[in-house]
């Protein structure tokens, strides 16, 4: 068969990203993808011109609903640090809380997406239904769902209570216990390994090399995670970057499952751990300078530079997320494979286009 | 943050330094400085710990790729060339300033001001 270029995306059955990827292939093989981005760019980086400083925290939030909170907390700590605010020790645990939330449900969501990637649909169901529970304790500690709006500069805007804590602690245990129901299926299953063992294999040195981040990078067996700089309240907590060796698309999602009940560990020792006393300090000052700070999304690591010149408004904001980081790995691991694994490997690096095209 | 001035001549001898020294490329960030051009930020990383140069263009100067040495960088370079027009030589997969925005564009949106871009074609 003769060489032929496939359009793959940016609507596509089992990708629920409009991601497009121009596909080179010879008898249902891929030699060669390229992408094609730029379908729903919002330049969300230019509004730091026109928005002020704590306007901002509302607009980074919107990169991403699934991961807003991480970016609210890495904006913030990137504006408190040009200002030597210091947080209250209490907002840092929370900041801990309510980020560990997010990844919970951030990876069964994608879990249940990898599932149904390969027509896993109970699996699908499975999953999500148990991160309802999740969003359920989001919506009882937050108000909202999905974009909590907890963090401010300085802090944050809600505290949790002692009965809120127990309560916490109460609904993680039947969530652990669930997602613990799951793990046979989503790790030993004929189906899950049959798709996933082997398809899109990166190594550990290609991987590091070529800058991928996150689930991606560990699941390469490299064990950076950007939680070891130990912001918020990371250093007050014990815990060890999960990775797993193959590099394939079971090695991905087993370091996400895995990611998942460490998560549920991390909420119970920030619980057990958090001081009291204040959930914020303000201030009226500007801030002036330069900035880089990074924090550890569930897709991994997001990284933004601030720059600010006194003025209520910031001079720029370059965001860095984890899946433009994740898209040249990408590149080099659909070559070599089937046509029908594409949706799946795709899948395996967590997409997410609203990131990229913040 | 501490970033250490860098020339357009040394980018590349610079990032295979740093790449033969187990850096990883973690991003490019650019800065619109007006009239004084525009600064591009080199941010490597190795186990967490981070490096910065800065590179201070004027408007309209081409700049070497570094995706020869570290393929990551090409769609960054690619985002640059969008969103601030800048032109970088020899990227490996160049969009040719198509990788966010349409053939018919001709300015660079991220930028305070810009000077329209003309295809060969046109004149």
């Amino acid at each position: 068969m003769a060489r032929t270029i496939l359009p793959f995306g940016p609507q596509h059955p089992v990708l629920p990203e409009p991601l497009h990827l121009k596909l080179v292939v010879e008898d249902e093989i891929v030699l060669e993808a390229v992408p094609a981005l730029g379908y729903v760019h919002r330049g969300l980086e230019k509004l730091c011109e026109v928005r002020d400083v704590n306007q901002m925290i509302q607009v980074v939030e919107r990169v991403c609903g699934i991961c807003s909170c991480l970016h609210a907390v890495c904006y913030c700590q990137g504006i408190e640090a040009l200002l030597s605010l210091d947080v209250p020790p209490r907002a840092k645990y929370l900041r801990v809380i309510w980020g560990e939330l997010h990844r919970m449900h951030s990876h069964l969501l994608w879990l249940g997406l990898f599932a149904d990637a390969f027509g896993f649909e109970s699996l699908f169901m499975q999953c999500w239904k148990v991160r309802e529970r999740i969003m359920d304790i989001m919506e009882a500690t937050c108000g909202n769902r999905v974009v909590v709006s907890v963090n401010v500069i300085g802090g944050v805007r809600r505290d949790l209570s002692p009965e809120q804590c127990s309560w916490i602690l109460e609904q993680l245990a039947i969530a652990e216990k669930d997602v613990k129901r799951l793990q046979s299926t989503l790790l030993t299953d004929y189906t899950v390994c049959k798709r996933t063992k082997g398809k899109g294999v990166l190594t550990g040195e290609q991987a590091y090399q070529l800058g991928a981040a996150g689930p991606t990078l560990r699941g390469s067996g490299v064990a950076q995670d950007a939680r070891q700089e130990n912001y918020a309240a990371y250093g007050g907590l014990e815990f060890a970057p999960v990775t797993e060796p193959d590099g394939d698309s079971y090695a991905r999602s087993a370091v996400r499952f895995r990611e998942t009940l460490q998560s549920i560990d991390l909420v119970r020792q920030a619980i057990a751990r958090m001081p009291g006393g204040e959930i914020a300090v303000t201030t009226k000052a500007r801030p002036q300078g330069e900035v880089t700070m990074r924090v550890e999304q569930p897709r991994g690591e997001l990284f933004y530079y601030i720059k600010a010149d006194g003025t209520k408004n910031l001079d720029r904001v370059r965001i860095r997320t984890p899946t433009f980081a994740n898209i040249p790995p990408l590149l080099a691991m659909l070559p070599g494979i089937e046509l029908a694994d594409v949706p799946v490997v795709v899948l395996s690096i967590d997409p997410c286009i609203s990131c990229t095209e913040r | 943050m501490d970033a250490s001035p860098i020339t357009a001549q040394g980018l590349v001898a610079l990032a295979k330094e740093k790449f033969a020294a187990g850096y990883r490329l973690l991003t490019l960030s650019c800065v619109d400085l007006g009239e004084a051009g525009l600064d591009i930020l080199y941010h490597y990383d190795k186990n967490l710990h981070l490096e910065n140069y800065r590179l201070t263009v004027p408007r309209g100067e081409t700049v070497p790729s570094i995706s020869g040495v570290y393929f990551a960088a090409l769609l960054v370079e690619n985002e640059i060339r969008d969103q601030f027009g800048v032109c970088f030589d020899g990227i490996v997969l160049d969009f040719g300033g198509t990788l966010y925005l349409e053939d018919e564009v001709r300015t660079s949106p991220f930028c305070k001001f810009s000077v329209s871009q003309t295809k060969p074609s046109e004149g």
